[in-house]
């Protein structure tokens, strides 16, 4: 691993300068449903449409913060991430689901519709208990918790590291899309779940609910960052780092080392399992696709643009390659992937530590 | 060009006198504001392949639309946006078109995943979407009008024709699909049709394989094998875009003949046939509501304009492009009728618009949002064209909630 | 005209009378609706008259016009001649019609063709007569076999025929011609006259026993055969998987470059393939070798779009795999589009030599695929080069060396640099080779690539990184593995069994099944 250890650095003026950016930028995001509000004309009025894709970008925006904590951290590179995302996305889809009741287009009183016309006569056990909320909470984190645990456990006691544990994550996030795609796994197959109603006796349609589930997110992210930030902070957190830069060497040194990375991979996983949840009622939309191979390798590249091991550079990340998306998309539909490619290489050619390091530098 | 649009003119004169005749609505024609018409088909990703042509069409009709003056005197604007098959993505940029961009009709999508992840926002800001795709029904929505076929204007007429005396009398169907919900109704449909028509589960076999499956081996063999209980078998085929040419290149050199086991597909058009050699697939069938070799005014229009846009004499037409064409005309019509591009009024002015398509019907659009089409059954040729063998004498409404399916039995029609 | 034609005819044939009457008769039949065709080909076939063979195939080929009065023409390349009289005819083809037929004409043309044929002087038409015959299994075609399988030399097309006998025994009336017809056809080993034997089950309530001992002594003998025909399809698939993952097993194996780039190069060289074959088009004596010329195309295009990326990017990197790995991820992107912004989204149509069509009957009569049988051959040659590139090789004893112990190499004189381009661009060129063989089945769009990266790289990881031997055995042992389950399981299912049985294999073993020892390993 080349990046070396980053000394513990005194307040210096860059950190400070940062911070006030990152309290500033938080700030302006929690004003934003607020200055929805105002009228259309007025100069300050952000449009329906940049906040509910900016709710989107945060739950990103915590993906990629789980994904530093395991990777710019601990050293685990995992192109699965998008897997744990995705699971606490059903967890909180089948919770939406089982919400909708007899409003489906069948009228059934418990089952699902894509269920109906699959001819399904009763609810699959698994699905038992999503109709609470706090059974479907938990299980958003528990589930892709799980999930990392046992794949970690068995992976880090074998001793697999660096690329080899990348592949390894890839080819679950492979399997579990290739599962889920199948209809007779009972979780909607291709199409996953849409048409949601309400959430917490709110209607999801209104500007009131995205509101909330924007501010939902945006407390998530904060809560996830300063957690993030207090763990790297520890002794743990300095264990974690050494063991990402010499593993060999602080095993030697009577640390275990399986049950310090199983920690942050769990950690990291119930993070992305939160942000899918958090993602799913603001889209609509929940399905295989989520799980796709390039989905996670993206949310790695958020991490890697922004800059590894540094938190702020994940959020930063994030938000910069999503808007990027969000807006070439529709600018040069044509050409938006040779812009993101080229971004991506540029990064990881020209800036080793991201735009932070960038902007460090700058203010320098 | 006069004589094939004929209609579209009259109806564009008649709305006119009727926008000018109604003292209430005020023509916002007046306005010289433009039209925009929102393009939502991928442009990169594994859905590129389908869509595009799409895209072109869309863009080809809004040039062809201004070179006509507009409509009622407003200019057209395409906004072309790219949800790079991914679905999510679908819904933010339905979102963007609607909000940001302002677009007063909507034309996009091919799968199903991708209608139903925008369905709720067209639906929650009230916008209009033309789907252009047959697809599986058993939905309905406001916001969204249905220009391709439902399972009663494509699959069931197809399974009928398999088991007439032309189509070989198939007594056993091997249903083969990609796994997902468009394959997965349709065959649910059929099966019970089967069931109707006394062919028992014993006779039909089911088989669904994940998107892009390349390798076919097993499956064709074991239709083989399916095939070889003493009954004439047939297969009808769900398969989507991108697995169809190695499946009908594991056909051709497994020696699958159409006159032992013909096939009969629903997602397989001149577009998919461009990529395979077609010489031993000759016999196959598809089973679509136009094909390219329809010999009528309309199409060879449609045929020339395309080709022209497009700056190849070589490139094909097809179904989701005919049912392109033929909702943004009738969606045009309905404007120019309506007097306006305000939502609610174009809903209202659609139903029971007439246009003459180029499959050489006219088609309707009827109160439940689908159009009236015709089927027709083609043959595989060796130009990678269809030879129709077999048509309805009339186009047939949509019946988007299959009555194949128990649960829709109260259902009111 | 047509009188004259007739009279034409008479005057030049020794033919009887009635028989030339009832010929031109049934003939303009084939130019009507699908039951008159029907109607008149069935009728040409019994008639017996050879003079039918031009009209039916004609038709059979779609060269059967029609003209304006109802009298037909076949089409002969650039000549046209009347079909009743064979004499030529003025092309006037504004009133020539194409006639279309359907699958039930097809049937029927089959069958009379088969009937004519039985007789023919060419082996190969008479052979596809048995065949057709086979399948129209009428009790009038019994005496007419009969005397084919007599007047027979050559015994594979007489096997046929005492197939298609049998077959038409069954249907016949006489119950001892319909036992006759069963044993034989239970002692056969196709499927064919197993399907047959079923469909007379259904027919002869009296038979059954006989019928059912004859299913059951086809069965065992198709058991065995569908065994092979499985293990081919695994080891099919397996050469598939093994041509992917052999460039990656260079680079990702012997340089430790994570490519995700890796499938869009094998997306070039199937493109490299198309474009040949467009180049080749203006050259109708090239066409047949357009395929074999794309091999070396393939490896060359490929080959400069790796080394152009080792050189301009990748070497920027080395050590950094992880790195790489995100970085030839966005190349990926950008090779993508381009490709589609360049040749368009749609598929583009490779053609297939005609060597590399149809199917092939191994002994025991096990129907294997031609293509499949040439990718197999394929990839086990292109493993063969890859395997004698590096051990016989200047270049490949270099890539050793440096792949051992850089520093050494180094000091030996070895020029690291190059070797890592050439090594790089190496594996590129193979990935880009295994392109052309993936033209043959797969499409060729610009999502080609992305389906065959990750199974790829786990045939690597799973076969041991750095070895192509490992390679070898992860490559078929996953093919074979995956068809075995694909029958009780499903193909999706299949696939990701085979995936989960993986992710445990290497929590075992994290090296791969053939481990690399020493220094290497520690990388």
């Amino acid at each position: 691993m080349s990046i070396a250890v980053r000394p513990p650095a005194p307040l210096s003026l860059a950190r400070l300068g940062l911070r006030a950016g990152l309290i500033a930028a938080m700030a302006a995001l929690a004003a934003f449903p607020l200055l929805n509000m105002l009228p259309a004309d007025n100069a300050l009025h952000v449009s329906d449409f940049l906040v509910s894709v900016t709710g989107k970008w945060i739950c990103y925006a915590i993906l990629a913060l789980s994904l530093d904590l395991a990777w710019g951290y601990a050293g685990i590179l995992s192109l699965g991430h998008g897997a744990f995302f995705a699971l606490g996305g059903y967890a909180m889809g089948m919770h939406l689901m089982r919400l909708i009741g007899p409003r489906g287009v069948y009228g059934h009183p418990v089952l699902p519709d894509f269920m109906v016309f699959l001819g399904y006569r009763e609810l699959p056990w698994y699905w038992l208990g999503f109709d609470h909320f706090a059974f479907a909470l938990l299980m958003i984190v528990l589930v892709p918790g799980l999930l990392a645990f046992l794949l970690g456990f068995l992976c880090f006691r074998s001793r697999i590291t660096g690329v080899y544990l990348s592949i390894i994550t890839q080819a679950m996030t492979y399997a579990l899309m290739l599962a889920f795609f199948r209809n007779d796994m009972g979780f909607g197959g291709n199409n996953g779940f849409t048409d949601f109603k309400e959430l917490l006796g709110m209607p999801l349609n209104t500007s009131g609910a995205r509101a909330s589930l924007f501010y939902a997110s945006l407390i998530a992210l904060v809560g996830c960052y300063l957690l993030c930030r207090w763990i790297t902070g520890t002794k743990y957190g300095r264990v974690l780092t050494a063991i990402r830069d010499a593993e060999s060497r602080v095993r030697f040194l009577g640390y275990s080392v399986t049950s310090h990375k199983l920690f942050a991979f769990v950690l990291s996983a119930m993070m992305a399992g939160l942000a899918g949840a958090l993602y799913v009622p603001q889209v609509g939309i929940i399905n295989p696709g989520e799980f796709s191979p390039s989905n996670s390798i993206e949310a790695v590249i958020w991490v890697a643009v922004g800059g590894r091991g540094t938190l702020v550079g994940a959020l930063l990340g994030a938000f910069t390659v999503n808007g990027l998306k969000t807006w070439l998309t529709s600018a040069a539909p044509d050409l938006w992937l040779f812009v993101l490619g080229g971004l991506f290489v540029a990064v990881t050619l020209f800036l080793p530590r991201g735009l932070i390091g960038l902007l460090q530098k700058v203010q320098k | 060009m006069t004589k094939t649009f004929r209609i579209t003119r009259r109806a564009a004169l008649l709305g006119a006198a009727g926008a000018l005749a109604a003292p209430g609505i005020k023509p916002s024609f007046a306005q010289s504001a433009p039209i925009k018409v929102g393009v939502l088909h991928s442009l990169s990703g594994t859905m590129a392949i389908s869509e595009t042509a799409l895209r072109d069409t869309v863009l080809m009709m809004v040039e062809w639309q201004n070179s006509r003056g507009g409509i009622g005197g407003r200019h057209l604007e395409a906004v072309v946006v790219d949800p790079a098959s991914n679905w999510p993505l679908f819904a933010e940029k339905a979102r963007e078109l609607l909000q940001v961009h302002k677009v007063d009709v909507t034309f996009g999508c091919w799968t199903s995943v991708s209608r139903k992840s925008v369905l709720p926002v067209f639906e929650e800001l009230n916008g209009l979407l033309f789907y252009p795709v047959q697809y599986e029904g058993e939905e309905e929505s406001k916001n969204i009008f249905y220009t391709g076929a439902a399972p009663n204007q494509q699959a069931i007429p197809a399974v009928e024709y398999l088991m007439s005396a032309d189509g070989g009398e198939a007594k056993r169907i091997a249903l083969l699909g990609t796994d997902y919900v468009y394959p997965r109704t349709t065959n649910r449909i059929l099966r019970a049709f089967l069931n109707s028509k006394g062919i028992s589960d014993a006779d039909i076999m089911e088989e669904y394989t994940p998107f892009g499956h390349s390798d076919w081996q097993g499956i064709v063999s074991r239709v083989k094998r399916f095939a070889g209980e003493g009954k004439k078998t047939a297969i009808v085929s769900t398969i989507n875009g991108d697995a169809n040419v190695p499946f009908y290149r594991e056909l051709g050199n497994q020696g699958v003949k159409a006159e032992d086991i013909p096939s009969v597909a629903f997602s397989v058009g001149e577009e998919e046939l461009a990529g395979i050699d077609t010489k031993p697939l000759v016999g196959h069938l598809a089973a679509w509501n136009y094909f390219m070799s329809v010999e009528s005014t309309v199409n060879t229009e449609f045929k020339n304009l395309w080709q022209a846009y497009i700056k190849n004499p070589r490139r094909v037409t097809n179904d989701p492009m005919e049912a392109t064409f033929t909702g943004f005309k009738m969606w045009a019509q309905a404007v120019a009728q309506a007097g306006t591009t305000t939502v609610d009024a174009v809903r209202t002015a659609i139903i029971g618009q007439k246009v003459d398509a180029p499959c050489g019907y006219t088609e309707e659009m009827h109160a439940n949002h689908h159009l009236s089409k015709p089927v027709m059954i083609g043959e595989v040729q060796e130009n990678g064209q269809f030879n129709i063998v077999w048509k309805t004498p009339n186009a047939i409404p949509a019946e988007n909630w299959s009555p194949f399916i128990p649960e829709n039995a109260n259902r009111r029609r | 005209m047509k009188r004259i034609a007739l009279l034409f005819l008479l005057l030049t044939l020794a033919l009887p009378a009635r028989a030339q009457d009832t010929f031109v008769a049934a003939l303009p039949g084939l130019g009507g609706n699908f039951s008159s065709q029907v109607e008149a080909a069935e009728r040409l076939g019994t008639l017996g008259d050879p003079r039918a063979i031009p009209a039916l195939r004609a038709l059979s080929d779609g060269r059967l016009l029609r003209r304006a009065d109802g009298s037909l023409v076949i089409r002969e390349a650039n000549t046209l001649t009347d079909a009743a009289t064979g004499a030529p005819v003025q092309p006037d083809s504004a009133e020539l019609a194409r006639i279309n037929i359907n699958n039930r004409v097809r049937v029927a043309l089959r069958g009379a063709l088969g009937r004519l044929q039985l007789v023919s002087p060419d082996p190969a038409e008479r052979l596809a007569a048995a065949e057709a015959v086979f399948r129209t299994r009428s009790a009038e075609n019994i005496p007419l076999l009969e005397a084919a399988v007599a007047r027979e030399r050559l015994s594979h097309i007489r096997d046929r025929m005492a197939l298609a006998l049998a077959a038409s025994r069954t249907v016949s009336n006489d119950a001892e011609a319909k036992r006759a017809g069963i044993a034989a056809l239970g002692a056969s080993s196709s499927p064919d006259a197993r399907a047959v034997l079923l469909e007379a089950r259904a027919q002869n309530a009296d038979l059954t026993g006989e019928i059912d001992a004859a299913v059951a002594a086809i069965d065992t003998r198709l058991a065995i055969r569908r065994g092979v025909e499985t293990a081919f399809q695994g080891l099919s698939l397996g050469s598939v998987l093994l041509l992917a993952a052999l460039g990656l097993a260079v680079t990702f194996g012997v340089m430790g470059v994570i490519n995700m780039a890796h499938g869009e190069f094998v997306m070039l060289g199937a493109y490299t393939t198309y474009a040949v074959q467009e180049l080749c088009r203006g050259t109708p004596w090239l066409l047949p070798w357009a395929l074999p010329l794309s091999v070396p195309a393939a490896f060359l295009v490929a080959a400069a779009c790796g080394a152009t990326l080792e050189r301009g990017l990748i070497r920027h990197l080395y050590g950094r795999p992880l790195e790489t790995l995100l970085m030839t991820f966005g190349v990926g992107m950008m090779i993508q589009q381009a490709v589609r912004l360049a040749f368009g989204a749609q598929n583009r149509e490779v053609l297939s030599p005609v060597w590399m069509q149809g199917t092939l009957l191994l002994p025991l009569d096990i129907p294997v695929t031609q293509n499949r049988v040439w990718i197999l051959c394929f990839s086990l040659v292109v493993l063969l080069l890859v395997v004698a590139a590096i051990r016989f090789t200047r270049f490949g004893l270099e890539m050793r060396a440096v792949t051992q112990r850089r520093p050494v190499a180094a000091a030996m004189g070895i020029r690291t640099g190059r070797v890592d381009s050439l090594t790089f661009a190496f594996g590129s060129g193979i990935a880009g080779i295994a392109g052309v063989a993936l033209s043959q089945i797969d499409n060729v769009s610009p999502n080609l690539g992305t389906g065959y990266i990750i199974d790829s790289f786990l045939v690597v990881v799973f076969g041991g990184v750095g070895s192509l031997a490992g390679a070898l055995i992860g490559a078929f042992g996953l093919g074979i593995i995956n068809k075995v389950m694909e029958p009780w399981v499903g193909a999706v299912l299949a696939k990701v069994v085979v995936l989960v049985a993986i992710m445990l294999f290497i929590q075992r073993r994290p090296r791969g099944l053939f481990a690399q020892k020493g220094r290497a390993a520690e990388a």
